[in-house]
């Protein structure tokens, strides 16, 4: 390389590095600064491990943190099996103008800002929402239910947010799938299981993973849909990050907190990718 | 004959929407032959394999495969296999897992999917090569287990849709002598549909020619090319120099033509002959015109011609000869002697053919 094209380059990778340096790994190291820092009295801190040990110590903070994993993991798999279908319809089923189409109105929700879409669901789960008086009238229930506030209604709204992120890889590899294939396993007597099991799934397994990778670490981190749909107890990590750091003014624990997310989403991504035998570089760099 | 054909069609029709693909198709493929369809691309050859395999359903009309009706049979229960056009090898398994997917399908013990995989790839000769992938391979190892993953569940009829058509010359040809081997190692029912006028004629017991979803005409190589049922077929199979004029006069079977560029020639007609007056098209073959230096004493057809261009191609050198009259281009084989080496632009030589080497048929009602 000359030295021109070489400058060029650097100049080039300036806003990247800027972004990763200021945004992302300084904050990391203050945060982490502060997580290894214990209060001891006023103005006064030590070095150590002590608010990772608060952590383990307080079952509601290592419940809270689990539940979330688990229900994150839950939203994962149940976007995935919604997803699917959808994808595999619009992937393989439609042609042309049809298949834009589709594409597009699974798009046009994302248009809205999440915070209205999330009160969208307010308005429909809510006691005096729409499917309450609907049920009343069609006589199903006797008086107003409370949907909202409750895991149901957290999970409905995960899924509802991160689908489209599900959607997008899915159809992006399912259409990459030569016809032919399919129809070789047909003409060679598979059945559709089969050809799903054995033809499509293999195929679409980068896609799978990517998007289950995309969702996954959008419902761990998601803060308002939890909250608003799930309410004050909603017990989602995310919440009690922010509890410490504004309700609590504890920094200190709320950085351990943080932490512990990253550790923990990385965790899972590391051993949903041994599981599914991809690598990082397969699914996302595609 | 008291077995039933392997493959019988009968007045097979298929529309899409308002266009009639495949229109009235009836054959009959006997045990053990290798049976070609040769069409243009567009003619619906594409359309009528694709209802053997069990893709699309006929409108009207029947199919039998070894006798039974296969309206209603999905396309995983037909004894038929295709090859596809592109091979369709599924890249996520290695050929031993292609290979054995069938058998895998139909409940095969392991042990024995084993053994008949191996098998199969030894007869195809490619022995031992069950843990490669898909794309270790080279274009002609993929066509062999293509060929193998079809065999190896022993299907009453194979469907070979233009495989050979994403291969290189020298790999076609050499893969053309090797399927036909392969077709008689197998003793199967081979249906191979191709626009390549040669892989049909080399391969082929039977050929069918397809034009616009028909059937214009099936026979043997041989039939096909030195009797053609009509202008389309003689045009299609083999090279010809087409000239289309009116008929001036008839004497039995052989007709005069005065062609458009106002030339006279002579040829046969093989079926109706044209009425005086009406338009008609004379088909020769480039290698049955013969050249010579003199004029040719009373040959009907001789005629001084001016040479326009030598197309130089080794045993297949073609000269391009145009009437100095009416413009009128004519192809002829360069006779391999060595008489004609020197032919240069410009040169004059005299071509003459026997009417009954040439073909006539009115022209078609357009």
């Amino acid at each position: 390389m000359t030295d021109k094209s070489k400058l060029g380059f650097y100049l080039l990778l300036m806003p990247l590095l800027l972004w990763l340096i200021t945004l992302i790994i300084l904050p990391h190291i203050g945060l982490f600064m502060v997580s290894i820092s214990e209060k001891i009295g006023v103005r006064q801190y030590e070095t150590g491990l002590g608010n990772y040990a608060v952590f383990f110590n307080e079952p509601l903070y290592w419940r809270t943190f689990a539940r979330t994993a688990f229900m994150s993991i839950f939203t994962t798999v149940l976007t995935l099996v919604l997803g699917f279908p959808v994808a595999y319809y619009i992937a393989k089923l439609t042609r042309g103008r049809t298949k834009t189409t589709l594409f597009l109105m699974c798009l046009i929700p994302f248009w809205v800002s999440e915070l209205v879409r999330t009160f969208g669901w307010m308005i429909l789960l809510r006691e005096t929402g729409v499917l309450s008086n609907f049920l009343q009238y069609t006589g199903v229930i006797g008086g107003p239910v409370e949907f909202l506030y409750n895991d149901g209604a957290i999970m409905v709204g995960l899924v509802y947010t991160s689908i489209l992120f599900m959607i997008v890889p899915l159809v992006t590899t399912l259409d990459s799938l030569d016809d032919s294939l399919i129809e070789a396993g047909y003409d060679l007597g598979g059945s559709g299981y089969s050809i799903m099991r054995e033809i499509v799934i293999p195929h679409a397994m980068p896609g799978i993973v990517s998007g289950c990778i995309v969702v996954f670490m959008l419902s761990l981190g998601n803060y308002l849909t939890p909250i608003l749909l799930g309410g004050k107890d909603s017990l989602w990590f995310t919440g009690l990050i922010y509890t410490q750091f504004i309700t609590r003014f504890n920094w200190e624990l709320g950085s351990a907190f943080g932490f512990l997310l990253l550790a923990l989403s990385s965790t899972i991504v590391f051993l949903g990718l041994k599981l599914s035998r991809q690598s990082l570089s397969d699914t996302m760099g595609r | 004959m008291t077995t039933p054909a392997d493959l019988v069609c009968k007045d097979l029709t298929k529309d899409f929407d308002k266009f009639r693909a495949v229109d009235r198709v009836s054959f009959e493929v006997p045990q053990g032959s290798f049976f070609s369809i040769l069409g243009p691309s567009g003619c619906g050859k594409t359309t009528l394999l694709r209802m053997i395999a069990g893709f699309q359903f006929p409108t009207s009309g029947d199919l039998l495969i070894k006798g039974k009706s296969m309206i209603d049979v999905g396309p995983s229960k037909r004894p038929v296999s295709m090859v596809f056009q592109h091979l369709a090898l599924f890249p996520m398994m290695n050929i031993g897992k292609n290979v054995g997917f069938g058998l895998r399908q139909r409940g095969v013990p392991a042990a024995e999917i084993k053994t008949r995989v191996g098998r199969v790839l030894e007869r195809v000769g490619l022995p031992g090569i069950e843990d490669r992938q898909v794309d270790q391979l080279s274009g002609g190892q993929k066509q062999r287990v293509a060929i193998a993953r079809c065999m190896v569940l022993e299907p009453d009829v194979l469907l070979l849709d233009e495989p050979l058509g994403a291969l290189d010359l020298k790999l076609r040809e050499h893969m053309k002598i090797e399927l036909k081997s392969l077709q008689a190692e197998f003793n199967t029912t081979f249906v191979y549909i191709t626009h390549d006028q040669s892989e049909a004629l080399v391969m082929s017991d039977n050929i069918a020619v397809m034009n616009k979803g028909r059937f214009d005409q099936i026979g043997t190589a041989k039939e096909l090319y030195y009797e053609p049922a009509n202008a389309f077929v003689a045009g299609f199979v083999g090279d010809a120099n087409k000239f289309s004029g009116k008929i001036t006069a008839r004497d039995g079977q052989t007709v005069s033509l005065v062609t458009d560029g106002g030339v006279t020639l002579h040829a046969q007609a093989v079926q109706a002959v044209p009425e005086i007056g009406a338009r008609a098209q004379i088909f020769v073959r480039p290698e049955a015109i013969a050249l010579s230096k003199t004029a040719p004493a009373n040959s009907p057809n001789a005629s001084a011609r001016v040479v326009d261009s030598v197309l130089f191609n080794g045993a297949n050198s073609m000269v391009l000869l145009r009437d100095p009259q009416s413009g009128e281009l004519l192809q002829v084989t360069l006779p391999q002697t060595g008489a004609f080496l020197g032919l240069a632009k410009g040169d004059t030589v005299y071509a003459s053919w026997e009417p009954a080497q040439a073909r006539c048929f009115a022209a078609e009602a357009a």
